[in-house]
């Protein structure tokens, strides 16, 4: 198992290496702020809801709510942890996970050490302890994680089909030239490439002169990468040389006539 | 590797979907059991969604769809190849009688450093208040213990425990939640290798000693032994464990003399320290009930020698408890276990 900026990989026996992206400070601290006003407010209805056996019951009621406080204000995390397997409401709402750092379920010894040493982790105040020592730590590990061997990750959400949301392609001068294509799909990382079909995406939420200097960045990225002919790229704004190399990249080319029968048009984007 | 990945999602997506749907509905349970026919199908579907992260490990689009397969295929690794039982399979009866007093026998050099880490905290207080009495209002920062204690006594036996009538229940939860807080803070400060752990059963000690040779020097040694014993002798001693239990997580963090990796090392004390925080709070319950329901009382209502016969007999089956249940039988092949002991 490695760690890498904001994830570990981890390889397993079958020779498959995965990576797991581990959970940002804030995001952690958010899902706990949600645990502790669940937490708060169960205890409020609860004391509300014993007020009458206090009148009657004084000293019954009075240990109950000491009792319970105590049950609820410890044992949340553990049993949350426990059944929902490493998640609490606020976890489930900030898609976060505890895990095991070897990727295994966790064990029920982990949930509770890591729950319990959460009071070192809490010092002074606000979780000051805890909160530098993930910031320090590759994994992003608290000391409760720390010493039962436990990660925070973030749950990635379910991909959609995102190609419904592409206009029908209708020509791209780029297609040309397939031994180029092909380069490109080699040459560009992940990362650029959705960040270009994100640029695309979200084209009509930036002002005008952040949208020009975006997609020109964008288009001289991938003109470092590749150089295509002038007639393919002859006239093209950046943004739609951007839009044609996303197009090379997600979208499959579309059948149509032999490469060598179609004869490029200048001046034509599309 | 060149793939069209629109084929590529509308193929593979109904394989992911039924891995997702079969891995939710694991998570749903807490303890699942499946088919022999459903293990078969998650792990075809593991393979399946390996492969499928293989494929675009070569593809330069799509990385929300890579992270997403990944972590797909990483839940499914987990339950495939976990080799540890998930299932708690908690017997009371076995974990009371065989598994506590065994675990504290095999890790008990942990609890003579807790115990001598107490005591000697004890001796510095007992020794401090003796040399300079005017001392106990730093040492002490409870207002009650300020008290000077004849006149503690004087007015406690006038009282005769209606002072505390009417709220057993209630000082019996604080009690118990009370101590059980300190002990968690003190198994929590293993993680200082330990040091942590010490430095509050020293401060516990110190305590102890201070208001021991304060009753003892006024003359209110039996009122000491009455009030302290019936509860303390279950108290302290699981506060001890408690201190036990840092200490074994405080040495599998140091690693001294051992060739394991310090996870392996870690991974293996989580039973261990787990079943010394369920023994400890067992044992605070207990203390919790008795000092609320009988120490609290004191002459003329309950003579002293009762109470201190109480706490005695209560002591001598603790030290039976630990010293004696759980050994295996002569000619059982059980052991005790020596995987991560406290040396």
């Amino acid at each position: 198992m490695n760690s890498f900026a904001h994830g570990i990989e981890i390889h397993t026996p079958d020779g498959v290496t995965f990576s797991l992206v581990l959970a940002g400070l804030l995001r952690r601290f958010s899902a706990w702020l949600v645990d502790q006003a669940v937490v708060g407010v169960s205890l409020a209805a609860f004391s509300r809801l014993f007020i009458p056996v206090v009148t009657l019951f004084p000293d019954l009621a009075t240990s109950a709510i000491i009792l319970i406080s105590f049950l609820v204000s410890t044992g949340y995390s553990i049993v949350l942890e426990w059944f929902w397997r490493g998640q609490t409401l606020g976890k489930r709402l900030f898609r976060l996970r505890v895990m095991d750092e070897a990727g295994l379920p966790l064990k029920f010894n982990q949930i509770v050490i890591r729950n319990l040493i959460r009071v070192v982790d809490a010092l002074p105040v606000f979780y000051l302890v805890g909160g530098i020592c993930c910031f320090i730590s590759k994994k992003s590990q608290r000391l409760g994680d720390y010493a039962a061997n436990t990660v925070v990750i973030r749950i990635p959400e379910t991909v959609a089909h995102r190609f419904d949301r592409f206009e029908p392609e209708k020509y791209n001068s780029f297609r040309d030239y397939p031994h180029l294509c092909a380069r490109l799909r080699q040459l560009v990382s992940a990362e650029a490439a959705f960040l270009a079909w994100d640029a695309l995406a979200r084209r009509n939420d930036f002002v005008d002169e952040a949208r020009l200097r975006l997609f020109s960045e964008i288009a001289r990225y991938f003109r470092e990468l590749v150089q295509f002919p002038e007639e393919a790229t002859y006239g093209l704004t950046d943004e739609q040389y951007v839009r044609n190399a996303v197009g090379i990249l997600f979208q499959p080319a579309v059948p149509g006539p032999p490469l060598s029968a179609h004869v490029p048009e200048k001046n034509s984007g599309r | 590797m060149i793939i069209d990945i629109k084929r590529f999602i509308d193929v593979e997506k109904p394989y992911w979907d039924e891995l997702e749907s079969l891995l939710s509905a694991l998570d749903k349970e807490a303890f699942p059991r499946l088919t022999l026919a459903q293990v078969r199908r998650l792990y075809y579907l593991y393979r399946r969604v390996c492969t499928d992260v293989s494929r675009l490990c070569g593809v330069s689009v799509e990385p929300e769809l890579r992270v997403y397969l990944e972590s797909l295929a990483i839940r499914a690794y987990g339950e495939i190849h976990e080799t540890r039982n998930r299932a708690l399979r908690f017997n009371p009866f076995h974990w009371f009688f065989v598994t506590f007093p065994r675990t504290f026998r095999a890790h008990f050099r942990a609890f003579e450093i807790a115990a001598f880490a107490t005591l000697l905290g004890a001796v510095f207080g007992g020794a401090v208040i003796l040399v300079d009495p005017g001392a106990k209002t730093i040492l002490l920062p409870y207002p009650e213990l300020q008290q000077n204690p004849s006149e503690r006594v004087s007015e406690e036996e006038a009282h005769a425990g209606q002072d505390v009538a009417g709220r057993q229940l209630s000082g019996s939860a604080f009690y118990m939640t009370h101590n059980t807080r300190v002990s968690i803070y003190v198994f929590a400060l293993g993680i200082t290798w330990g040091i942590g752990s010490i430095m509050l059963l020293f401060f516990n000690g110190v305590l102890l000693g201070v208001v021991a040779v304060d009753y003892i020097r006024a003359g209110e040694t039996a009122f000491l032994l009455g009030w302290l014993l019936p509860h303390g002798a279950v108290e302290i001693p699981a506060i001890l464990v408690a201190g036990q239990s840092s200490l074994v997580l405080g040495w599998a963090l140091l690693g001294w003399k051992s060739r394991e990796p310090l996870k392996v090392r870690l991974r293996r004390i989580g039973p261990i320290v787990v079943t010394f925080l369920l023994g400890v709070t067992l044992m605070l319950v207990w203390a919790g009930i008795v000092e609320a329901f009988f120490s609290q009382y004191h002459e003329p209502l309950l003579p002293y020698w009762v109470k201190i016969l109480f706490g005695i007999c209560e002591l001598v089956l603790l030290i039976l408890y630990f010293s004696l249940l759980g050994r295996p039988s002569s000619g059982s092949d059980v052991r005790v276990p020596s995987w991560g002991r406290f040396e």
